[in-house]
């Protein structure tokens, strides 16, 4: 998803970059070769429909963490907020009008084009509704609403999934093809979910290999990389399932030697620390804020994060037998549509699967969609698993709100206070 | 003998502490943070060492029966005198900065009038020291710049002459020169006072001692002669980064605050410690293992600090504003501990007819209401309860404190030591003799 | 004040006052068996709750009265203050009296709220009710029968007895004549509003909250009786303006009152929506229920919770301002509070286009300074007077 690679670079990192470079490219061309462009959201993407429409999808979301870690977001939300945006809400939404009114240069430089349709799949977030509404104002093109129900009581009805059918089927195909002015084709999109499904196969088996000790990954900070290509444009395309198989083998052989994750700093040598995280990571001082994790032999085994665009570890695939039906699960199944009750099932489970020393939570300002609540999954999880939790706060894309000195200070006295718990042995 | 030593940075004061082989505390010293944590931390650890110098002079007087007699007599005037020279010393460096903070060019018209006046401030200055250290001497700091702060100041009212050398200029010149005085220390120095104390407390002693004076010299020269080995030093504190330890002598103030509290009242489980920048609330085993923590969040608002905005607001003492609440008599409900706004707050509230004691007694049951949604966060409150950091020693927020806390948790009372300000200090050096211990 | 309007007044102030729900405790306790259903802003079906024989209570977050002591451990300083009072409130037994709770889908921090209910308090019974965003019959109303129909099988079992349609009937009709009379009331004070003041017509609409609803339709009608009788409630010249953002965290009383002082009449406002919805007509079909879902796939997006399909947000502001003659808008939201503050740009735009003048400030439940929007709502009410004049 980020591009700026650690300095110890995997095979598999170069091609996520040459994947990613080019659909900018790609964008930046889309209106001299005639093609469309959908802007819409990570969870509940509907990438393969659009892509067998040939349209590019293009997410404002990940240009905004794009914008974070090349630190230009600071200058988009001053853009932003002297429009009249308050200073209190998502920084994501004011980092992306804020590039829009500059001129809308996507990260790598090339200009974006503009939306011929906005998909607004509107899941686990409330502010991707406002968000599309405002963008409805500064282009005059259609929007497609995709309303997708929360699992308030933890789980998928039935008639769920037959008012999001219905409505993939009475408004968003509809739209999608008078934008394209081409009929729906279910082969089509029958043979990109079966390449999405053989991608999150792959993706899997690497988020699993988390379990061995050393764990060959980070599963947050390398993970938001692993994640990248298949929940922005890629999934359902050749391009990514062979992404997806070159990184399952570069991770076995990392198994087979006994290593560590890499990281920016270096292979990892020694992992002193177990860690699951929830919450999404900082963008504007990402490196800086793994560092401090690096810097303590630290490995994050687990998260939640790498979960928004899709539960696949919990056994979701995309199914070709049935089309419409699996992108209404995959769409109600994003960890973002999940009840905390059911987030904190999965945290504990995550703590115990991969054999975590503690749970980190980072709680971002800009999210209320992670952050409400995380205070009692905090205490929940500490009586459930009886490990230490931490707590830390920043924000997605606004520079403002990361004070390293004061996260630092409490990842450091957090792990010290593993580390003491650990060389003083059980409490009597 | 073999000492570790603990530092604590806090944001506005520097304490060190040192213990012996046995984990006794033989020192502790402490001086306000400044702007330069590497001075700070010397300056501690200086006036610890020469605290644990005196401690041993202590000892080796009390073990000979000869002189048990003489120790009560002895060592209070020894520390004093000790206490006198350092003071003068001080002050001999402050004239020197003061003088040459006079050679700037915009007081050229003034300098030769302003020589003679800085003489003659510095000169009653030095004259009022011995008053100053007396046995019933009552002293508002125990900070080289607030004790001379005052009198300088008050010494040039008194001196400055509207048409001459001006009460502006000369406490412009105090402002300037106290900085690098302050900023100097950190010598082995300090120690080699204790000498001359020594030798000025024998001659002033002599008529009344004649007999034991050898007796006491040979005591306290051998108590001198002892070495002090720090085998261990830890760190901690909100600017512990910045000490010239190596990372493994670094500890979170977290656990040092835990293991500290634990020392001082081991049957502490819920530690509450408000400082000048934030505040921890703990929970701790019954070995003083930290089990989960809570910082506030990272505004200041219902720190220590926000009490330092509020009593300058008031042109008041910090240490005043507790009592003064303690006065209210009406419940004033402020909603608001945001520091940014704490003045206009005051001064709305103020003009709207409201006393000052009943608005400060509800400023303190903001902030320990702050505190308490951090006790909540950690895990609530389990008997003993140690409240610590400066805070503590406010008398307003220890009340609203212990109401929140019967009202919340049932009857419960809370351990405050007056030694408080030490505890991260301490449980530092417990580290560092934990670390020595494994070493050996 | 007329003793017989003095006497309403201070019944609306007792229940304004009463955190701890004793008038919902009064009315369960008059009948073996009763309950009563608690639901968060903005707005729920509160005739489903009323026809299974249970008492709808719209709970509104403790204001500026409630200290916190429990509610703020739960929540980080970046998050608006209505769910900390709200946890306060329950945590605090006060609203033991609930036999439920219903957590309307408008806004995430609500949203993840009802998980937070269901730890917490984990033999009540809580539902997250997703309102639709689609608006059409057959998909949007499908999904809402759906969700409906199981609420109503919910009710029934906590209720212990079914819901008939005769039940349902008389409840939407009951619930059509409140919002009537509370029409007419909004109406009334957009023609007169020296007649109503804002704090006064706060807590008589509030009452609303915990009263069954003929007796606050009775409330509100003998209200829009008595008030013009008040003598010294003469006509006035004050900037009439419409207040924006109100919906959810409430306003402390201070705060309507320093906008009156200031010199501005409210002629419309966002408050009490719960109340309000559906603002058409709800007719009684057979089956009753089908009046019920029409009528709020085609209420339109009053509320910043609510996807407004075409893209003309603001549609509704502006046309208040027309139907209410008023001279300026006042955008008043909370601080944090993410549905009202990312609206606000949209809103604003739509003003700008048809030349309203505008203002915004933010403030908390428990804001008790008013020293600064005096001084701004002052500044404006004055300043859309000059340029009136000009």
């Amino acid at each position: 998803m980020p591009d700026v690679a650690p300095s110890q670079k995997e095979q598999s990192m170069l091609l996520q970059k040459e994947m990613i470079s080019g659909h900018y490219d790609a964008l930046a061309r889309a209106k001299d070769e005639g093609k469309k462009v959908v802007y819409t959201f990570v969870p509940g993407n509907l990438t393969e429909l659009m892509r067998s429409f040939d349209i590019l999808p293009n997410l404002p979301e990940i240009n905004a963490l794009q914008s974070g870690m090349r630190k230009l977001s600071g200058g988009y939300i001053s853009e932003a907020e002297k429009h009249g945006h308050s200073e209190d809400v998502c920084t994501y939404v004011k980092c992306d009008i804020g590039m829009l009114k500059k001129g809308n240069i996507g990260p790598t430089g090339v200009k974006l084009p503009e939306p011929d349709l906005l998909l607004l799949s509107y899941t686990g977030c409330f502010t991707f509704m406002k968000w599309f509404e405002l963008l409805r104002q500064e282009y005059d093109c259609p929007v497609a609403m995709l309303h997708i129900p929360y699992q308030g009581d933890g789980k998928v009805h039935d008639h769920y999934r037959g008012y999001v059918i219905e409505q993939l089927e009475t408004e968003v195909i509809p739209k999608l093809e008078a934008v394209t002015g081409r009929a729906f084709d279910q082969d089509r999109l029958r043979a990109s979910l079966a390449l999405s499904a053989a991608a999150e196969d792959d993706l899997v088996y690497v988020l699993e290999s988390a379990r061995h000790r050393p764990s060959p990954i980070d599963a947050y900070f390398g993970g938001v990389y692993y994640i990248g290509p298949i929940f922005s444009a890629f999934r359902g395309t050749e391009e990514g399932a062979a992404y997806y198989r070159a990184l399952r083998r570069e991770i076995d052989q990392r198994v087979a030697a006994g290593q560590g994750p890499v990281t920016p700093e270096g292979e990892l040598e020694t992992e002193r620390f177990r860690l699951v995280i929830e919450g999404p990571p900082n963008w504007t001082s990402f490196r800086e804020f793994w560092k401090m994790f690096y810097d303590e032999g630290a490995v994050v085994v687990a998260s939640t994060y790498t979960k928004v665009g899709g539960l696949y570890d919990r056994g979701f695939r995309h199914d070709p037998d049935n089309p419409l039906a699996t992108l209404a699960d995959y769409c109600m199944g994003c960890y973002t549509n999940l009840s905390l009750p059911a987030r904190v099932d999965l945290v504990e489970q995550y703590v115990r699967d991969y054999a975590a020393d503690g749970f980190l939570i980072n709680s971002v300002k800009s999210c209320n969609s992670f952050s409400v609540g995380q205070l009692l999954m905090l205490r929940q999880l500490e009586d459930r698993t009886g490990l230490p939790g931490g707590f830390i706060e920043s924000d997605l894309v606004d520079p403002r709100y990361f004070s390293a000195a004061n996260i630092k200070n409490r990842i450091e006295s957090y792990l010290q206070m593993i580390e003491q718990k650990r060389t003083a042995g059980p409490a009597a | 003998m073999d000492v570790c030593v603990g530092i604590d940075l806090g944001s506005t004061t520097t304490k060190a502490v040192i213990l012996d082989s046995s984990q006794r505390e033989i020192g502790r010293g402490i001086t306000n943070s400044r702007s330069n944590y590497e001075v700070a931390s010397s300056i501690a650890r200086e006036q610890a060492f020469v605290q644990a110098r005196f401690n041993l002079t202590h000892q080796a007087l009390s073990e000979d029966s000869r002189l048990a007699d003489l120790e009560e007599r002895f060592l209070p005037v020894l520390e004093r005198n000790f206490r006198i020279q350092h003071y003068l010393e001080q002050l001999q460096r402050l004239e020197a900065a003061l003088l040459q903070a006079a050679v700037a060019p915009r007081h050229r018209d003034q300098r030769r009038n302003i020589e003679p006046v800085l003489e003659t401030i510095l000169a009653a200055m030095a004259g009022r020291a011995p008053a100053l250290f007396g046995a019933l001497a009552v002293r508002k700091s125990e900070f080289f710049r607030d004790l001379a702060a005052a009198d300088y100041m008050q010494l040039a009212e008194e001196a400055a002459d509207p048409k001459g050398v001006t009460f502006d200029t000369l406490s412009s010149l105090f402002d300037q020169a106290i900085l690098p005085v302050e900023n100097t220390g950190g010598s082995k120095a300090l120690e080699a006072l204790i000498d001359s104390a020594l030798d000025t407390t024998l001659v002033a002693l002599a008529t009344r001692l004649s007999n034991d004076i050898e007796l006491l010299r040979r005591a306290v020269e051998t108590a001198r002669a002892v070495r002090i080995d720090e085998v261990a030093s830890v760190g901690t504190g909100y600017g512990r980064q910045r000490l010239p330890f190596p990372k493994e002598q670094i500890r979170s103030e977290i656990l040092c605050h835990g293991l500290g509290a634990h020392t001082m009242f081991p049957d502490t489980r819920t530690v509450l410690d408000i400082g000048g920048q934030d505040t921890k609330a703990i929970q701790v085993d019954e070995r003083g293992i930290v089990t989960s923590f809570q910082m506030n969040d990272r505004c200041a608002a219902g720190c220590g600090r926000y009490l330092g905005y509020i009593a300058d607001e008031m042109n008041l003492g910090v240490h005043e504003l507790g009592p003064l609440a303690q006065q209210s008599t009406f419940h004033v409900k402020i909603n608001s501990t945001c520091t940014v706004f704490a003045g206009a707050e005051l001064r709305e509230r103020l003009s709207l007819g409201q006393r000052r004691e009943d608005i400060l007694a509800g400023l303190h049951r903001a902030i320990i209401l702050r505190a308490m949604s951090l006790l909540a966060r950690s895990g609530g409150i389990s008997s003993e309860f140690t409240f610590t950091g400066g805070v503590a020693r406010n008398p307003a927020a220890v009340d609203a404190l212990q109401h929140l806390v019967n009202d919340n948790y049932g009857e419960q009372e809370i351990n405050i030591s007056p030694e408080s300000i030490f505890t991260g200090a301490l449980g530092a050096a417990l580290f560092a003799h934990r670390t020595a211990r494994e070493a050996a | 004040m007329k003793p017989e309007l003095e006497k309403l007044v201070t019944r609306a102030r007792t229940l304004f006052d009463d955190l701890d729900l004793e008038a919902v405790r009064s009315w369960k306790n008059a009948m073996p068996d009763r309950k009563a259903i608690g639901h968060l802003p903005v707005w729920a079906p509160r005739e489903l709750i009323w026809a299974a024989g249970m008492l709808p209570v719209s709970v509104l977050g403790g204001g500026d009265r409630l200290e916190i002591i429990r509610g703020d451990a739960y929540f980080q300083s970046y998050i608006c203050h209505f769910p900390r009072s709200t946890v306060e409130l329950a945590l605090s037994g006060r609203l033991d009296a609930l036999d439920g709770m219903l957590f309307p889908s408008i806004c995430d921090v609500i949203r993840n709220l009802s998980g937070m209910w269901q730890m917490l308090f984990p033999d009540l019974y809580v539902r997250y009710l997703d309102l639709p965003q689609n608006f059409d019959l057959e998909v949007g109303g499908r999904f809402w029968r759906h969700e409906l129909e199981a609420l109503m099988r919910d009710l029934e079992a906590l209720a212990g007895r079914p819901i008939s349609e005769d039940d349902l009937r008389l409840s939407i009709a009951a619930f059509a004549a409140n919002r009537h009379a509370v029409h007419r009331l909004y109406q009334a004070r957009s023609r007169e509003p020296w007649l109503f003041p804002a704090d006064e017509m706060y807590i008589v609409l509030r009452a609303g909250c915990v009263l069954p609803p003929d007796e606050h339709t009775e409330l509100v009608e003998r209200y829009l009786e008595l008030a013009p009788g008040e003598a010294e409630r003469q006509r006035q010249d004050r900037s009439r303006i419409v207040v924006a953002g109100m919906f959810c965290e409430q306003p402390p009383l201070g705060l309507l009152l320093t906008l009156e002082r200031a010199g501005c009449f409210i002629v419309d406002d966002d408050l009490f929506l719960a109340l309000r919805w559906p603002e058409i007509e709800v007719e009684i079909t057979d089956p009753p229920l089908d009046g019920l879902i029409e009528a709020f796939l085609r209420q339109g997006a009053l509320s910043a919770s609510v996807y407004q399909p075409d893209g003309k947000r603001g549609a509704w502001l502006v046309e208040s301002v027309e139907r209410n003659h008023a001279e300026g808008v006042i955008f008043c939201a909370p601080s944090f509070c993410d549905p009202a503050l990312l609206e606000q740009p949209m809103l604003v735009a739509a003003l700008d286009e048809s030349s309203v003048p505008h203002t915004q400030f933010k403030y908390s439940e428990d804001t008790g300074q008013f020293a600064a929007i005096r001084e701004q709502a002052g500044t404006f009410a004055d300043s859309i007077r000059l340029w009136g004049e000009a």
